[in-house]
């Protein structure tokens, strides 16, 4: 058992409910070399991982009954996957292979048993897209339903680490989330004052998508891209909604340099419960008389209009003219030659 | 002496799968698959702005995402009468030319190579070294090559601003412009990967690799040095100790929908092959039989087809439809590619096993293309443009159709979009191990997988057995993109 103080030998057990698998895909892109290699050197031990294992079958189905009676010890449940309650709460929309048993009901058995029950994905954590209408699957994350406190395993679900379960959110999530708050509980280092009230690790969750954006000029003087592969900022048209997306997607970059809005299009605010209904389309920003429906977080919508009032008189021609442009067709001014 | 067995959870493929075997005279008799999720995103996309498709249909797959993607984009730039302009097409390319290697990659270094690590090889004359290079989680080349990966996918930060579930592919293009600072960089991660393969996988060069015209020179290429001298040729000496040449037989046709580069010079083409030869693939002939699916209704071609689950159906056993053209299976992946695209070692390899897939062409088709794969980027990245636009745009149609057709890793990959005053009026999807793991169709005819997994030899008291171990995963089997 890990303890404070006694770094590694946290045991991890990983199920996949209803997932499309990205969660692993993006946790094996872990820098430097990896998820083995990161979580290794970590001493976190995957008891048992469905892409990684040696053993399935009947010797995966022996494991999971031992984890479950307690004959096996395990620090960790991380799920993948939304928990499909459908048809009419029989779970039968996946039965887990081999044992004829519905996922949720394995998933609900291990829960009793893990120290800590950390969601992967914004599925596990709040149903996330398999949950968008009409929700026929009946699907919900672990302790919440979109934004409803609840989910498979109620409200008042604690492990017996003390904490609620650990919402590592995003569609998918950056594999640095995943790793270092595994490393965090290996090392005893995550409290419940260090989760927000969705249950996301703060260390990433108390900043915006917005932060560190490449797009900032654009966005200070409202210099906006029309369409896709533009400059400009994407918010007041293309459906940015990275100045209300938590995350630190800007800061720590994807994939050894990118991230969405990196990558020319819209933050659709996948941390977010309830980010698979957006208001209207994906694609395009909402607006009502020509200001956009979803404001930056903690900002005054007058003052919002006001300054984009202001920033839009003050835009340099420079940035006017770039934001509609796929290059830069205005350099900054030169000192000297 | 007959009996059953229920293989499951299967592991180190995509997804969840379920194998039952009817066993006889110590061999396979008949194999029923099954597919025990559904997840409904055909009708999660219906009714959606048109658009949302781009979001909504990568998040199918997390490891077929820009597959899904691409195939989403192509459908609606149909719809939109909207095609790529030249340099979007060639980073379009480059990002699914990625994702595809990397998937390659994954499956022979995480998920195939680690069951020849097993005890239960213990003995063989290869099973040490096999074991110390791909032991699951602690093997040296499956360590060397996730940190590969993680390399590699770098493309997708420049390009694509994360993988998967990105929106950079679009129906006009993509959504960045790249600079030369960033060729630069697509071209030292290729080098770099380049290496990878050239030192690890194959001990030879890339072209080299590609240029292996039939079995007989990729028999001579691997005597050239002993068989731990690489990946590729350890596999090969295993495969003939254990005889995968003989196990896992496919249908005998093979599917592509070809791609890459320009519509009318693909750097593979796509079709049919059947009877032996090249065929004409007549996509009006295609239908989705539903008689062993949880589903209700008639076999549909996907642009009319529906989604209705049904539960309580006596005769079904899998959530995965079964998609026929004029009433026959087809092989899809990297082999069926390979042959239909006229690749001369695919095509001497099948020929050379009654005109059928094999548990072990099936796996050399894959590194094949690696080494074909990887040439076309660095040439690709060329053509990254100084001038001209990456994406263009156009007006959803309130009424249009489209279809989308891409090659993912694992194959054939279609959807079939139609939208109804500005949103999604229906979409269909047929994803590649849907063809491959399709259940009985309604006249009784098993799928590909059912029908290679028959005659494989089980022995007494075995209920986990390999060989069915290596014939699932020859496929490499994304359940995810099947249960759609």
């Amino acid at each position: 058992m890990a303890q404070e103080g006694n770094p590694g030998n946290l045991t991890v057990l990983w199920l996949q409910a209803g997932s499309c698998g990205g969660c692993t895909m993006s946790a094996l892109g872990a820098e430097p070399d990896g998820l083995v290699a990161s979580l290794e050197r970590a001493g976190i031990r995957l008891l048992w991982h469905p892409s990684l294992s040696e053993e399935g079958g009947s010797a995966t189905l022996r494991l999971l009954e031992e984890c479950a009676s307690g004959a096996q010890s395990v620090d960790v449940l991380c799920v993948e996957g939304a928990v499909l309650e459908g048809p009419n709460g029989t779970g039968k929309f996946q039965l887990l292979g081999g044992s004829g048993r519905p996922m949720a009901q394995w998933v609900a058995d291990l829960a009793k048993r893990a120290r800590y029950l950390l969601a992967v994905g914004s599925c596990a954590s709040y149903g996330g897209l398999l949950a968008a209408m009409p929700n026929s699957l009946e699907a919900v994350g672990l302790q919440f339903a979109g934004d409803e406190a609840g989910g498979l395993l109620g409200d008042g679900w604690c492990g017996s680490g003390g904490l609620p379960v650990i919402n590592v959110a995003g569609c998918p999530p950056h594999p640095g989330w995943l790793v270092e708050t595994l490393m965090g509980l290996s090392l005893g280092q995550l409290r419940a004052q260090d989760l927000d009230g969705f249950g996301r690790p703060r260390f990433w969750a108390n900043h915006l998508a917005h932060h560190g954006c490449n797009r900032n000029e654009y966005y200070e003087f409202k210099a906006s891209a029309a369409e896709p592969s533009q400059n400009g900022c994407l918010m007041e048209n293309l459906g940015c909604k990275a100045t209300q997306a938590p995350g630190d997607c800007n800061l720590r970059v994807w994939n050894g340099g990118g991230s969405c809005t990196n990558g020319g299009f819209a933050c659709i605010n996948c941390t977010s419960p309830g980010f698979e209904e957006p208001t209207g389309s994906f694609l395009e920003t909402p607006k009502i008389a020509g200001i956009p429906v979803g404001l930056p977080v903690d900002m005054p919508k007058a003052w919002f209009v006001a300054l984009s009032a202001l920033s839009k008189s003050a835009t340099p021609e420079r940035v006017r003219k770039n934001a509609r442009e796929d290059r830069i067709v205005v350099p900054p001014r030169q000192r000297g030659p | 002496m007959s009996r059953s067995l229920v293989i499951g959870p299967f592991n180190r493929i995509e997804g969840d799968l379920e194998v039952r075997l009817e066993l006889s005279d110590g061999q396979v008799a008949a194999a029923r698959v099954t597919a025990p999720l559904y997840r409904g995103f055909e009708r999660i996309l219906t009714g959606r702005p048109a658009l949302d498709a781009l979001v909504i249909a990568p998040r199918i797959c997390g490891i077929c995402s820009v597959a899904q993607s691409s195939a989403a984009a192509r459908a609606l730039g149909e719809a939109m009468d909207l095609v790529p302009p030249a340099n979007g097409r060639a980073a379009a390319d480059i990002i699914l030319a990625c994702e595809n290697a990397a998937d390659h990659l994954t499956h022979f270094y995480l998920f195939f190579m680690a069951d020849f690590a097993r005890q239960d090889y213990c003995g063989r004359p290869w099973h040490e070294e096999a074991a110390r290079r791909y032991k699951a989680m602690a093997g040296e080349a499956a360590k060397a090559a996730s940190a590969a990966r993680v390399r590699f996918l770098h493309i997708m930060g420049i390009l694509a601003g994360k993988w998967p579930h990105s929106l950079a592919l679009q129906p006009g293009g993509i959504t960045k412009s790249v600079d030369m600072g960033e060729r630069m960089r697509l071209l030292a991660i290729l080098a770099e990967f380049r290496r990878f393969l050239e030192e690890r996988t194959f001990g030879d060069s890339l072209e080299r690799i590609a240029a292996l015209d039939g079995p007989k020179a990729l028999e001579a290429w691997a005597a050239e040095k002993p068989p731990t001298a690489g990946d590729l040729r350890l596999f090969l000496d295993i495969a003939a100790d254990l005889g995968l040449g003989r196990w896992g037989r496919g249908p005998a046709r093979f599917l592509s929908f070809g791609g890459f580069g320009p519509a009318d010079r693909p750097l593979f083409a796509g079709g049919l092959w059947q009877d032996g030869r090249p065929d004409v693939l007549d996509l009006g002939a295609l239908r989705e039989d539903l008689g062993h699916t949880w589903m209700d209704g008639d076999p549909l071609h996907p642009a009319d087809g529906r989604t209705e689950p049904k539960t309580d159906k006596a005769e079904a056993y899998s959530w995965c439809k079964a998609p026929r053209i004029a009433g026959r299976t087809v092989e899809v992946g990297a082999l069926a590619r390979q042959m239909v695209a006229g690749h001369p070692l695919a095509r001497g390899l099948v020929a050379a096993s009654d005109g059928r897939g094999n548990i072990r062409d099936r796996v050399v088709a894959r590194l094949l293309e690696l080494a074909i794969l990887v040439p076309a980027m660095e040439r690709w990245v060329g053509l990254l443009g100084v001038d001209g636009a990456f994406c263009d745009t156009a007006d959803m149609p309130r009424q249009a159709k489209g279809v989308g057709l891409v090659e993912a890793a694992r194959g054939s990959l279609g959807h079939w979009l139609s939208v109804d005053g500005g949103r999604i009026g229906g979409y269909q999807i047929i994803a590649p191990t849907t063809w491959n793991f399709s259940p009985r169709d309604s006249a009784g005819n098993p799928g590909p997988l059912e029908e290679a997994l028959v005659g494989a030899p089980v022995a007494p008291g075995q209920d986990q057995p390999l060989i069915v171990q290596h014939i699932v995963r020859s496929f490499d089997p994304c359940m995810s993109c099947t249960v759609h």
